[in-house]
């Protein structure tokens, strides 16, 4: 689950890091007040969670607060790249003598965090790490022991800080670090610090990922996390309501499967016929008749949807629920978009049965399900 | 020989008395293996399928002799599970349990490196070896005994691939789930290494998907040690965008790594035969066997 930016920096000033002062706004009137109060000239930021955000217009400068005034007026309520603003924040602008990046990240072949350093941020730091790697400080953290002190001094050094900034520093990566472990990060990275020419550090953008198994025990967030998410349609949204793994592509057939892999390979599948698969949307294991229903209701939702393909390879998945359940939607919604269905495994004898009597036909190979719909797909 | 599970393999299972536990606990022992015992607590002293509960893991390590544990516990509860079992000395850990926190995972992970404890999982569907034992939740109709080792990280596509095989007379010698997960313990590369120095694998089934650099990983492996045996790969989410997590957590492509190209890409510049679709898998082992 991706923060906003405002939500990542109310995080941050409960563990001391150093922000610029900032205020929210959701009109252009509190956006002037708060540039009034903040008696420096401003950066208006408008608060979504598409990446991209200051390329496509969504950070603009403000020299006074009638300018703040003007800017917010423009932004809120228009589309950032599909993401409609709401909120705004508004935040002192801070001179900089040099941007740095810190971040801790999950390190998967490692098994742990990663702390990940660099004295050239304010850039894409995926592209510093591809062209640059020296310039690169990584380090690993033991889950066990924990980010020590005398560690974070050690990368500290390496971004070549001594004295007073040295310890600074060792500070705000310290409290970087205590962050992600408090909030179950996934991510969490300021980009660009700022060095002023003060030689203070400032986090001048925080952005904050919370690894989604971990919201049992952040309750706040998950709440927010039913209610707003990072670039969700508004199907994408009604099927996490049903609790189903879906995701919505760009093409026409639509797509049910039991368990990730297989429906992945469905997709791959569809692709390698000259077709174009819809969605990604899997059951998981052991569905009832009315989960299969609900994840095809939701599926044949998205008007692109010309073909349904459904591929259940039972275990634990009984074929005779899912042939109920593909029945029930055709008797709730009337007779609807062609089906292709591919069933076997468990009870696939009395599932393929109650398919035929009702006419649909079914197959036993993948390969043959797919080649079939993406035919009719092209055809329709 | 085989790897990691035979029929001398006596397994616990924790989190036994759940709908889960207790559904595959009877699969299980219908399949023979030797389930000695069940942990959950607050439910000492109770049956499931007739055998023991207890409460603890040492307890039930007291009165039966085990080597493994397979864990049912909900994903809030799977951290103190795996420390537990290791903290008990058990060496083969299979967790089932989707939807752990990585910072949990990364934990007990490092425990178990440490206690040289080998993790199956999180998010797995288990091990079976046919004819032998299955410590998993996979359908045991779809495996036969043979010389396949099979290793995916996806439940379904192990079954279908499996199937694919039985079908066209290739038996498995082992097969294994490494987990849908980000954070997971048994690698591609561990497991090539026990395939390759097991004596009754003749070929490896290599199933990956998107997300994380595992499968290049075994790619360097695979060139590293000149591998003996044939292996073909099959890796899924070529029509996967970016930044979206394809049902398993850690099925997702993050900034540029992650992509099934560069997986596919990484296998044939080490000369491993690429599976298009599912069924190639049996095709193109076939063939190689021949």
């Amino acid at each position: 689950m991706k923060l906003f930016e405002h939500e990542a920096k109310a995080l941050g000033v409960n563990f001391n890091l150093p922000l610029p002062r900032s205020l929210l706004a959701s009109t252009p009137d509190q956006a002037r007040e708060a540039a009034q109060s903040l008696e420096k000239p401003c950066v208006i930021k408008a608060q979504v969670l598409v990446s991209g955000r200051g390329k496509a217009g969504g950070v603009r400068f403000a020299s006074t607060p009638e300018e703040a005034y003007q800017i917010a007026k423009i932004l809120l309520g228009s589309d950032l790249k599909g993401e409609k603003i709401s909120k705004l924040l508004v935040e002192e602008r801070i001179l900089s003598k040099k941007e740095l990046y810190l971040g801790l990240v999950v390190d998967r072949s490692k098994c742990c965090y990663s702390m990940l350093a660099s004295s050239e941020g304010g850039v894409d730091i995926e592209e510093v790490s591809e062209k640059a790697p020296e310039k690169i400080v990584r380090r690993e953290i033991s889950p066990l022991s924990g980010l020590r002190e005398y560690e974070a001094r050690e990368v500290a050094v390496k971004l070549g800080y001594t004295g007073r900034q040295l310890l600074e520093l060792t500070s705000i990566i310290l409290k970087l670090y205590r962050i992600t472990v408090a909030c179950d990060g996934e991510l969490v990275e300021t980009n660009p610090l700022i060095e002023t020419p003060e030689g203070e550090f400032v986090a001048a953008d925080l952005r904050i990922l919370i690894d989604d198994s971990s919201l049992f025990r952040h309750p706040d967030f998950q709440k927010r996390a039913m209610e707003m998410t990072e670039e969700l349609k508004p199907i994408e949204m009604k099927a996490r309501e049903k609790r189903l793994a879906y995701v919505e592509l760009d093409g026409d057939i639509g797509v049910v499967g039991n368990g990730a892999g297989l429906v992945m390979a469905t997709l791959d599948m569809i692709k390698h016929y000259g077709g174009k698969p819809a969605n990604f949307c899997d059951i998981g294991g052991g569905a009832s008749s009315e989960r299969v229903s609900d994840a095809i209701e939701i599926v044949l939702s998205n008007e692109k949807v010309k073909i349904l393909l459904v591929n259940i390879l039972g275990g634990i998945t009984r074929c005779d629920e899912v042939a109920k359940g593909i029945l029930a939607v055709r008797e709730r919604t009337g007779v609807i978009k062609p089906m292709v269905i591919r069933l076997v495994g468990t009870n696939d004898e009395v599932g393929r049965r109650m398919l035929v009597e009702a006419g649909i036909e079914s197959f036993e190979s993948m390969e043959n399900a797919a080649e079939k719909a993406v035919e009719l797909a092209s055809e329709a | 020989m085989v790897i990691l599970i035979d029929s001398d393999t006596k397994a616990i299972v924790q989190g036994m008395t759940g709908t889960q536990g207790s559904f595959h606990t009877k699969l299980m022992l219908s399949y023979g293996t030797r389930i000695v015992a069940g942990v959950t607590p607050g439910k000492g002293g109770f049956q499931v399928e007739g055998v023991p509960v207890y409460d603890t893991v040492n307890e039930a390590l007291h009165g039966h002799e085990a080597d493994a544990s397979i864990i049912f516990v909900p994903a809030p509860v799977v951290r103190d599970a795996v420390l537990e079992a290791i903290g008990s000395g058990l060496k083969l850990l299979v967790i089932i349990t989707e939807g752990v926190p990585m910072k949990d995972a990364m934990e007990f992970l490092w425990e178990a490196e440490r206690s040289s404890v080998r993790i199956i999982g999180p998010n797995t569907p288990g091990v079976i070896t046919p004819n032998e034992c299955k410590l998993g939740i996979m359908p045991s109709h779809v495996f036969k005994k043979g010389g396949v080792g099979v290793v995916s990280r996806s439940g379904t596509l192990t079954y279908e691939v499996s199937a694919g095989l039985t079908q066209s007379g290739l038996g498995q010698s082992t097969c294994l789930g490494l987990g849908g997960d980000a954070l997971v313990g048994l690698t591609f590369v561990e497991a090539l290494e026990m395939f390759k120095n097991d004596r009754e694998t003749d070929a490896v089934a290599l199933i990956g998907e998107i997300g994380g650099n595992a499968e290049e990983l075994a790619a360097e492996y695979i060139k590293a040690t000149g591998y003996p045996k044939p292996v073909v790969a099959y890796v899924v989410g070529r029509s996967a965008p970016p930044g979206k997590r394809m049902g398993h957590a850690g099925a997702i492509i993050m900034g540029r790594t992650g992509t099934a190209e560069s997986k596919i890409k990484a296998f044939e510049s080490v000369g491993v035969d690429i599976a298009e679709m599912p069924n190639d898998v049996a095709r193109i082992l076939r063939e190689r066997l021949a």
